[in-house]
């Protein structure tokens, strides 16, 4: 369903900061892929993501997503395929409207605004029906303003916005981060339980090796810009931690003591 | 007059306060406004139709800002500033070559003016009300909300569909509207419109809504609905003109005014800091 071409992306070309972050990869995505994503900081992880999501356009290479090439589509109008939680709580919700307003804008994605009320009746209702398994207490503060929220709170939230309306692919990007460990592991729980029920494709990036491991049904490594490993099926069930540090040893010319690298 | 400052402070607002962007195209398109209402009104148009044709004008001067700005990649501040500039020789050229055009409200049914005050303060109160209710609803609408939601936060926005480039353009001419729109009220209460009239519009405006703010934070807790706060810029424009007069009424040279306002403005953005106790 998604399919990535041979896709390059260069930054501040010609200049003594030109970096090439994404340099000829090409990747393709089943239906109902679980992909969990992991490599060194700075491999392109990111920025592979945000080359799907258009937040730029690529130098070259070709993104389809159901057929459909969206290469030179701007990022509001790819937004209607594509749910997105980024790394920063701050930068998925907005902070000075809402709860319910929030999520209203995401339930209207890809859809033209009119001048129609901004959020019903009946919307109210649904939403907190939505909120309430998050088990936040969120469903009783629809009329909250979201920047009084607690970063865990805002990630369920941006979750939920994102995958509000079914996307065709969504977008993680470390995005229990920077959440302290038991409010990361929730947010990791609702998020796999919602990829489950809806069987969303999904790429996930995540820095932590063990759930790169335990979600998902395949596993990618990349490094500089490449995709270096692709793992997936029963290999990937039987993967342990310390096998992959033995691939990404042998398969890039970094050496790794331990998980350190990856994990931090 | 304070009312007049005011509505044209509720324009300002959306820049400055829902997109959160300094829009500098209001200090011409308030003079706009004033010219293409008294040359209409001189050449027989109603003075409540001159109005409109002021608005409509306005939301081209911000369109051109916005345009300016989403297609060319100019900020915001500098395609502003150029428009701003631009529209001073096309003030001239709307007022026909003179910097100032009088208007006499003995020959020409004015809305409001000097001459009849209970009566101006009455239709400038009931407009203000109208203007209020109408930017409250707009700003619970779908397209209000993604306006909001732009100057909230812009990576959001994009990324639920919002066409950035599109909202920040409706919201810069809906500002130069309803500045435009205000600056054709003061030049019917004035009885004349004159090219300078926009000078410090911006200030002016920022004025209104900064007092309006730290008043409203006073009397109600933070947070206080949408609807208070727009009352509350009206009432700022209000407070502001008050301490004008204030000022002249103290005999201080009107040469010093502007050094004036321009202190009473960083005065009230001080405040808020002061009261969070985050003031060096
Ligand atoms: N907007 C940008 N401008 C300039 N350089 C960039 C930009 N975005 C990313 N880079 C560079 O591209 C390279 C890849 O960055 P990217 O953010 O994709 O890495 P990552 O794999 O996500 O790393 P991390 O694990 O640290 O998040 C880095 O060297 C980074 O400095
Ligand atoms: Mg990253």
């Amino acid at each position: 369903m998604l399919k990535i071409s041979n896709i390059f992306k260069t930054f501040n070309k010609g200049t003594v900061n030109e970096k090439v972050a994404i340099s000829g990869l090409s990747l393709t995505l089943n239906d109902g892929d679980f992909v969990t994503v992991i490599g060194s900081n700075g491999a392109g992880k990111s920025t592979l993501l945000n080359a799907i999501a258009g937040t730029w356009l690529t130098d070259s290479g070709k993104i389809e997503i159901d057929d459909i090439d969206i290469t030179r589509l701007p990022e509001h109008k790819r937004a209607s395929y594509i749910g997105r939680v980024f790394q920063d709580p701050l930068m998925g919700t907005a902070s000075d409207m809402w709860i319910e307003e929030n999520l209203a804008l995401a339930s209207r994605r890809g859809q033209k605004r009119h001048l129609l009320p901004g959020i019903t009746k009946a919307e109210r209702t649904h939403y907190a029906e939505l909120l309430k398994p998050l088990n936040l207490g969120l469903e009783n503060r629809l009329t909250t303003k979201v920047g009084l929220l607690s970063g865990g709170q805002r990630q369920a939230l941006t979750l939920l916005m994102a995958t509000i309306k079914k996307p065709r692919l969504l977008l993680l990007d470390e995005h229990t981060a920077a959440l302290d460990p038991a409010t990361a592991d929730k947010v990791l729980s609702v998020t796999d339980e919602l990829v489950r029920r809806d069987n969303l494709t999904t790429l996930m990036i995540t820095h932590n090796m063990q759930d790169a491991i335990d979600y998902g049904n395949r596993l990618i490594m990349m490094n500089e810009g490449r995709i270096i490993l692709d793992i997936s099926g029963q290999e990937k069930k039987q993967l342990t931690k310390q096998q992959l540090i033995d691939r990404f040893n042998s398969l890039s010319d970094q050496k790794l003591e331990s998980d350190n690298v990856l994990l931090s | 007059m304070g009312i007049l400052y005011g509505i044209m402070a509720l324009g300002i607002y959306i820049t400055f306060r829902v997109l959160k962007v300094s829009d500098l195209t209001v200090d011409g398109s308030f003079a706009t406004g004033g010219a293409v209402s008294v040359m209409l009104m001189l050449s027989g148009v109603s003075p409540i139709l001159s109005l409109l044709c002021a608005f409509a004008v306005g939301l081209l001067c911000g369109t051109v800002t916005g345009l300016l700005h989403t297609k060319l990649s100019i900020p915001i501040i500098l395609s502003s500033i150029l428009v701003q500039i631009g529209l001073y020789s096309i003030n001239l050229r709307i007022l026909q070559g003179s910097a100032l055009k009088s208007i006499s409200v003995d020959k020409y049914p004015l809305l409001i003016n000097v001459r009849f005050v209970s009566r101006t303060i009455l239709i400038g109160a009931l407009i203000a009300l109208a203007l209020i209710a109408v930017l409250y609803w707009y700003f619970g609408t779908e397209q209000g909300c993604s306006i909001r939601a732009t100057g909230n936060n812009p990576a959001m926005a994009k990324s639920n569909g919002i066409n950035t480039s599109t909202t920040t353009l409706i919201g810069l001419a809906l500002c130069n509207g309803l500045v435009a729109f205000a600056g054709g009220l003061m030049s019917q209460y004035q009885g004349f419109a004159d090219v300078n009239q926009g000078r410090g519009a911006i200030v002016t405006g920022l004025a209104a809504i900064i007092i309006g703010e730290v008043l409203c934070d006073i009397f109600f807790k933070k947070g206080s609905s949408f609807w208070l706060r727009l009352t509350f810029v009206i009432i700022g424009g209000i407070i502001y003109y008050l301490i004008m007069v204030l000022i002249l009424w103290m005999r201080v040279d009107s040469n010093d005014l502007k050094l004036f306002t321009a202190l009473i403005v960083a005065i009230f953005l001080a405040i808020p800091n002061f009261r969070k106790g985050a003031a060096v």
